[in-house]
């Protein structure tokens, strides 16, 4: 995978000599003892990550934690102290101003919290904002403008000002004025949470519908654990100033890297984030290969089951992909009628389960199903197996380590 | 007690330091500012009375409802009846001519102060002198350096009524919403463009509210700067003090009066937002400020 930010080093002193916070900093002295005798703050300390190409990378924690910050280190909004932001390899930090603001033309926007849409302009006006600053002619921004507020599902009010919107409207014009530049990279700042929860999760989803179809990179800020594990691909989680984690959604919720990750998800229900693939059990169900262990009729397969004290076996093919489950008595009925094709002892009524379905609907599908369910990938790969007695264990496990 | 500080002096040495090595600087600026009034106020005496009167009402009309211009319609009847319409003419030509003065420089002072804290310290301090300087005290060295007549009216006027346009404007832009400048920054402005496309229309209200401030101070000027012969409406005044005449004072103060009211509704006016405006006109109430 290909990155598309690496920052490096990076470091934000808040205060009139940010060069003396830095000498103190690398002598060993921490941030409480700097604000203590300098009352200087440190907003971002020994930043170090790389964002993938198309990603959409959270940034999490408590207020104060410097995410904020920390975005706006990456467009320059705020003046790194030292340190390096590459974005394509060139290092904004050290960007001359005029490179700089072409590259922003060019490749980069900002949703907001606010939605700091512009009071005393039109919302098609607010979208075309990025292409008018860029000097394109009024004509075609303004038709750029509308297509993309017709992907948005704001076109019915491209005339109207912003204050005439709601909330979540104007955060779509404020997301329109973003898309409109066409960047590779957009920065949002809390962008959703100063929307009610239910325009929140419509937003969410909208984001993940225009990430589908147009691969951007995201930075993502937020305090929403919801909101980080549904949009994010990864997620750094920062306390006072430092990354403390980064990993995947699931990574971080299994393995919190200390207290303060833990007590994030304190009163979260972890369950939610649990899927199929976590719970999968590899060796729960006996498994045979399609093409090598039937050779002989069922005569082995039904041994091998009997040695095991199983009832059921599940059958892949030759690329592990699921094909079918076979029990004793499927087996055996094949035998007494003479047929030898695999096909006829396969039992039909067991569709597989993606990897990805979450633990609720999974618990829906297994208090209806007496057999393990298989779990396979998104290309019929076997994963593993669930079964109702797998399931508890894992949840009586999750909440142990949890409460 | 002894007087060790002659800072009297001092200022007296240093307006006629400034009389003796001008080199016709002054001259030059006194002709410009004498002319510029002269053309404002023989335009305003050139229009019928009837006429710009009918367009006040009118403004009033669409800025604020038709509560305002009956209000205005009587206000100017008043003016013409008493026979003071020529008088008000040179008075609102002097304050014209004194505000745009003051919004050209005031303007700009204002937008600086708010993008350079350097000079917002500098200019504090005198915007504070300028505002809390005894208005009379102008007189004399605007006088001196000018003779009487309508120029040192006019720039005394300037320098007591640019104060709130600087301040207010100063405020303005530095109360534009943070993330909006950062929206702007974020696509791509330079510094001029956010100033032009974010700041100045965000700050708006505020400095148009710095521009009633700065035309309501002006007119409050302007009728004591008669006292160098500015003319208008504060010649009126000043005669009846020295004639101690009821009538003629009741009469020219109260087209001053009248005359702030309509300007002090209409610039207001100009600063409301479209929604503010139609609400406000609806309620038929004006906020008193």
């Amino acid at each position: 995978m290909q990155e598309k930010i690496v920052v490096k080093d990076l470091y934000k002193v808040f205060g009139p000599k940010p060069d003396l916070a830095m000498q103190l900093l690398r002598s060993g002295k921490d941030k409480d003892y700097i604000v203590r005798e300098t009352g200087m703050v440190i907003g971002v300390q020994n930043a170090n990550f790389q964002i993938n190409t198309g990603e959409i990378f959270v940034i999490m924690g408590l207020s104060g934690s410097g995410k904020s910050t920390l975005i706006r280190l990456i467009n320059r909004l705020i003046e790194p102290t030292a340190g390096q932001v590459l974005v394509d390899g060139q290092d904004v930090a050290s960007m001359p101003p005029q490179q700089l603001i072409k590259l922003r033309r060019r490749d980069m926007a900002m949703v907001f919290q606010s939605f700091a849409l512009l009071p005393h302009l039109t919302v098609l006006a607010n979208a075309a904002f990025g292409l008018e600053v860029a000097g394109v002619p009024r004509k075609e921004r303004e038709a750029r403008a509308m297509k993309v507020l017709e992907q948005v599902g704001l076109s019915a009010f491209a005339n109207r000002y912003p204050r005439e919107l709601s909330g979540g409207m104007q955060q779509r014009a404020g997301l329109a004025r973003a898309l409109v530049v066409n960047p590779s990279l957009m920065l949002m700042d809390e962008a959703f949470s100063a929307l009610d929860p239910l325009k929140r999760t419509e937003m969410q989803g909208l984001l993940l519908d225009l990430q589908r179809e147009h691969q951007r990179t995201i930075i993502f800020v937020s305090h929403d654990l919801d909101e980080a594990c549904r949009i994010g691909n990864r997620i750094a989680i920062m306390e006072g100033g430092r990354i403390v984690q980064i990993g995947t959604p699931d990574e971080i919720i299994r393995n919190p890297a200390d207290e303060y990750v833990r007590a994030f998800f304190n009163g979260v229900d972890v369950n939610k984030y649990l899927s199929a693939k976590d719970i999968a059990d590899a060796d729960a169900v006996p498994v045979f290969s399609a093409a090598q262990d039937f050779g002989d009729g069922f005569h082995a397969a039904i041994e091998r089951l009997r040695s095991v004290k199983r009832n059921y076996g599940f059958v892949v093919d030759s690329e592990r992909k699921f094909v079918g489950a076979v029990s004793i008595d499927s087996m055996i009925r094949s035998l007494e009628s003479g047929a030898k094709e695999l096909s006829h002892a396969l039992m039909g009524d067991l569709p597989p389960v993606r990897c990805d379905l979450n633990l609720r609907e999974l618990i829906g599908r297994i208090v209806r199903m007496p057999y393990p369910l298989p779990v396979v990938e998104a290309q019929g790969h076997y994963v593993g197996a669930v079964t109702q007695t797998i399931l508890l264990k894992k949840m009586a496990k999750e909440e142990m380590t949890h409460a | 007690m002894r007087e060790f500080l002659p800072i009297g002096e001092w200022a007296e040495k240093t307006v006629n330091f400034i009389l003796e090595n001008d080199h016709g600087v002054l001259a030059g600026l006194g002709d410009i500012v004498g002319y510029s009034t002269e053309l404002i106020e023989q335009l305003l005496h050139l229009i019928p009375d009837w006429l710009l009167a009918s367009t006040i009402v009118a403004l009033g009309f669409w800025r604020l409802g038709w509560k305002f211009a009956v209000v205005a319609a009587a206000a100017l009847t008043i003016i013409i009846g008493t026979g003071f319409w020529p008088a008000t003419m040179v008075t609102l030509a002097l304050i014209i001519s004194a505000t745009l003065i003051s919004l050209c420089v005031g303007i700009p002072l204002g937008i600086a102060a708010a993008l350079n804290r350097r000079i917002n310290y500098l200019l504090r301090p005198v915007l504070d002198f300028m505002q809390t300087m005894p208005a009379f005290v102008y007189l004399i060295p605007a006088a001196m350096l000018f003779g009487l007549g309508r120029v040192p009216a006019v720039l005394a006027t300037v320098i007591f009524a640019m104060p709130p346009v600087v301040r207010l404007t100063a405020l303005g832009i530095r109360h534009v919403n943070k993330e909006q400048v950062e929206a702007g920054i974020t696509f791509g402005c330079t510094p001029l463009q956010v100033l032009l496309k974010i700041q100045i229309p965000g700050a708006l209200p505020s400095i148009m509210a710095g521009v009633n401030q700065t035309i309501m101070m002006a007119l409050s000027m302007v009728i004591i700067a008669s006292m160098v012969g500015g003319g208008g409406l504060g010649n009126n005044v000043l005669a009846s003090i020295q004639r101690l005449d009821i009538g003629l004072g009741f009469e020219s103060g109260l087209a001053v009066v009248l005359l702030a009211i309509i300007l002090d509704r209409l610039t207001e006016s100009f600063g409301l937002r479209k929604e503010e405006r139609i609400a406000r006109r609806k309620t038929g109430q004006s906020q008193d400020s």
